[in-house]
């Protein structure tokens, strides 16, 4: 008597899969043309890292530490983590990692910024984004895989999109909120001086955004990372994959090597990322 | 400042005409209801509509500063905001310098700010990551005037307000009296026809607070801006004011010098207002002064001086020469022992030390002179003509507040 009813159940999963099939037969030609392209970047970012000798690579990242933390010993230890996952062996995973975070994150910039900016102009598009954003972020992301894997097969460019899908939401968000966080005054001084739309974004919301944007580009990064471990599972090589096979063949060593230089990975982003955020919050308060 | 009477025949640079600010969903529909012209209240009440502004007429002459005056929630803010459309008014127009603001599109709305007005505001708004010169130029830089050029008319904005050599620094290292003179430096390098202050120094300590008001005055008595300014202190109204407009509950309820005001509140409302001001600053000697009377000519024999004093009710006069200048002064004793010596000439009895004022003088700037001379100052017009005279204990009593209550009996205690 209290079982639920089953003349009430939707089949709503043939629905969505009606759906999928219906825009793998007749999309096909939109979703190959944006595979075609995205791959192009991610290789032109692979090869470059790849061609890059290590301690160029090695004194870049020890540079950038040394530039946005302040002191030299920064450098030394971001530059000194990295040079432990080559020691470990897993120079060229962590490069293919880092190429499909980087394209995933350059793609995540150029649909999340704008998207941020229109979100903060209007309140109807931010009403109706913010649910949509918030189910984003609460799917569990292995969801993602499958509509990636169904329009892109296997291989790198559906991990950068299942990645993208992941990771767009905080630089939508933070785009808005730091938009939205402008100083009602300075806005509307602004305005009382004749600035337009235009100038007002360029000249005043952008700029006093920009802490909350870097914010914004840190966490997208960072969930960039930890989904581009999971997009393995649909071949995308590097760091992710040698977890998966570790954890197939129950290899302990070789998990925690590999997980280290995940981590490693994930410390040097954030860091330098979040240190640079910081950085042009300084005369901005 | 001299008072302005502003000739009537000058068509004014500012004319709001019967301008309402209504909140809430389709405000037009009050305006279709016979419900115009019941109270804030029953408005609220009947229909959700939150009356802001109620039909609000007023005019705004070139060069005056035109103060507009209320506690917080009394529409003032909402009002300096309507008048170049950054809150929409819901009904009315507003003319500056022949525009209809209330036509104009957003383009024309847009030129129409760049050219014509600029604000400075409470918070003041700067942008705290451009330095204090490009803040300065900010508001050229939004007509596309190049660079090089709005930077040399904004450096002559910063030195006008004293802070040069602030000019590479950036808001934050400024304290809040500076960031403020970089707000009116950025208003005076836009050079507008009218200026629009928003309680720009509500957000300063006192001290600071009376420094900028001076300075105010002082940079009005050489440029001569078109200025409304908005406050909740009436002290810095009566100070800075050519006219005074006092709202309540979105309505201005009475409009006029600021002595007028103090002189003749228009309601319970403004009595209220009135009452903690410091009449000092505002009332004038020409108010407070009594009147010439006895006229006494020092030709005139010690007898009919005598009668005439005594007649007065008066123990002192001035003696007057033949164009009505005051040449001395003369008390009751002295001229008593004058008779008892037998003396003929007011001459010998008059004190010729005595203070002169004009009618246009302050009460506080009477003060000095009170100290000065034991004898009532005489107020002279600018031909040096006897108008009138002060004793010291009228000055004193001007500055005592009267009770509503008292001031239906009396005016001398």
């Amino acid at each position: 008597m209290f079982e639920f009813p089953e003349k009430l159940y939707v089949p709503m999963e043939k629905w969505i899969d009606a759906i999928m099939d219906w825009i793998l037969v007749n999309m096909s030609g939109i979703f190959d043309a944006i595979g075609g392209v995205i791959l192009k970047i991610l290789i032109v970012i692979e090869q470059t890292l790849l061609w890059l000798p290590w301690p160029v690579i090695l004194l870049l990242i020890g540079a950038a530490a040394w530039r946005s933390m302040g002191k030299w010993w920064h450098g030394v230890i971001m530059a000194g983590l990295i040079f432990l996952v080559g020691v470990f062996g897993y120079w060229d995973d962590s490069m293919s990692t880092l190429a499909v975070v980087i394209a995933s994150v350059a793609v995540s910039l150029l649909i999340g910024f704008p998207a941020g900016i229109i979100m903060a102009r209007r309140d109807k598009v931010q009403a109706t984004l913010q649910p949509v954003l918030d189910a984003m972020q609460t799917m569990p992301s292995f969801v993602y895989l499958i509509p990636a894997m169904m329009l892109f097969g296997l291989g790198k460019v559906p991990a950068v999109f299942a990645t993208v899908i992941y990771a767009v939401p905080p630089i939508i968000r933070l785009t808005d909120v730091g938009i939205r966080g402008v100083p009602e005054s300075v806005v509307e001084a602004a305005r009382s001086f004749g600035a337009s739309d235009r100038q007002l974004l360029f000249d005043v919301q952008l700029p006093l955004a920009f802490p909350s944007i870097m914010v914004g580009i840190n966490q997208t990064t960072m969930m960039a990372l930890a989904m581009v471990v999971i997009a393995s599972m649909i071949g995308a090589r590097g760091l992710g994959l040698e977890v998966l096979v570790a954890i197939n063949r129950i290899e302990v060593g070789h998990g925690f090597t590999a997980g280290a230089s995940i981590v490693f990975l994930a410390i040097v982003i954030d860091r330098i990322s979040s240190a640079f955020a910081r950085k042009q919050q300084k005369h901005l308060s | 400042m001299e008072p302005t009477a502003a000739p009537a025949s000058v068509e004014p640079i500012l004319k709001a005409r019967g301008l309402w600010k209504v909140f809430g969903d389709d405000p037009q529909r009050l305006f279709e209801s016979d419900l115009k012209s019941e109270s804030k209240e029953k408005i609220q009440e009947k229909t959700g509509l939150v009356v802001g502004l109620r039909n609000i007429s007023f005019d705004v002459h070139k060069g005056e500063i035109f103060v507009l005056m209320g506690l917080s929630g009394s529409g003032k803010s909402t009002l300096i905001r309507n008048l170049i459309r950054l809150v929409d008014p819901t009904a009315g127009q507003i003319h500056i310098g022949g525009r209809e603001i209330c036509a104009m599109n957003e383009k024309q709305l847009m030129n129409f700010r760049r050219r014509s007005t600029a604000m400075v505001f409470q918070a003041f708004g700067l942008l705290p990551h451009y330095t204090v010169l490009d803040n300065t130029a900010y508001g050229l830089k939004i007509r596309g005037m190049p660079e090089a050029e709005r930077n040399k008319i904004a450096m002559e904005a910063i030195r006008t307000v004293g802070l040069e050599g602030w000019e590479d620094y950036y808001p934050s290292s400024l304290s809040g009296g500076m960031q403020q003179r970089v707000g009116i430096a950025r208003a005076l390098a836009a050079d507008p026809e009218i200026m629009l202050l928003d309680e720009p120094f509500s957000g300063l300590d006192p001290l600071i607070r009376r420094q900028m008001q001076d300075e105010l005055i002082q940079l009005q008595s050489e440029l001569h801006k078109t200025m409304i300014f908005v406050t909740h202190d009436l002290q810095e109204a009566l100070k800075i004011a050519d006219r005074i407009a006092i709202m309540q509950d979105g309505e201005i309820i009475q409009i006029g010098t600021p002595e007028e005001i103090i002189a003749s509140p228009a309601s319970d409302y403004v009595q209220e207002f009135v009452r903690d001001a410091y009449p000092a600053t505002v009332l004038t000697a020409g108010t407070i002064m009594e009147d010439p009377e006895p006229e006494i000519h020092v030709w005139q024999g010690p007898q009919v001086a005598h009668t005439l004093i005594h007649r007065s009710k008066r123990d002192f006069a001035f003696v007057l020469d033949k164009q009505k200048r005051a040449v001395g002064f003369l008390s009751h004793r002295a001229l008593d022992d004058l008779i008892r010596r037998g003396g003929n000439s007011l001459e010998a009895a008059m004190d010729v030390e005595f203070e002169t004022c004009t009618p246009e003088m302050t009460v506080e700037e009477l003060f000095p002179l009170a100290t000065a001379s034991p004898h009532p100052i005489a107020v002279v017009d600018e031909k040096g003509k006897f108008i009138g005279c002060i004793r010291n204990t009228t000055i004193i009593e001007s500055m005592i507040q009267d009770e509503p209550e008292e001031k239906e009996g009396e005016g001398d205690v």
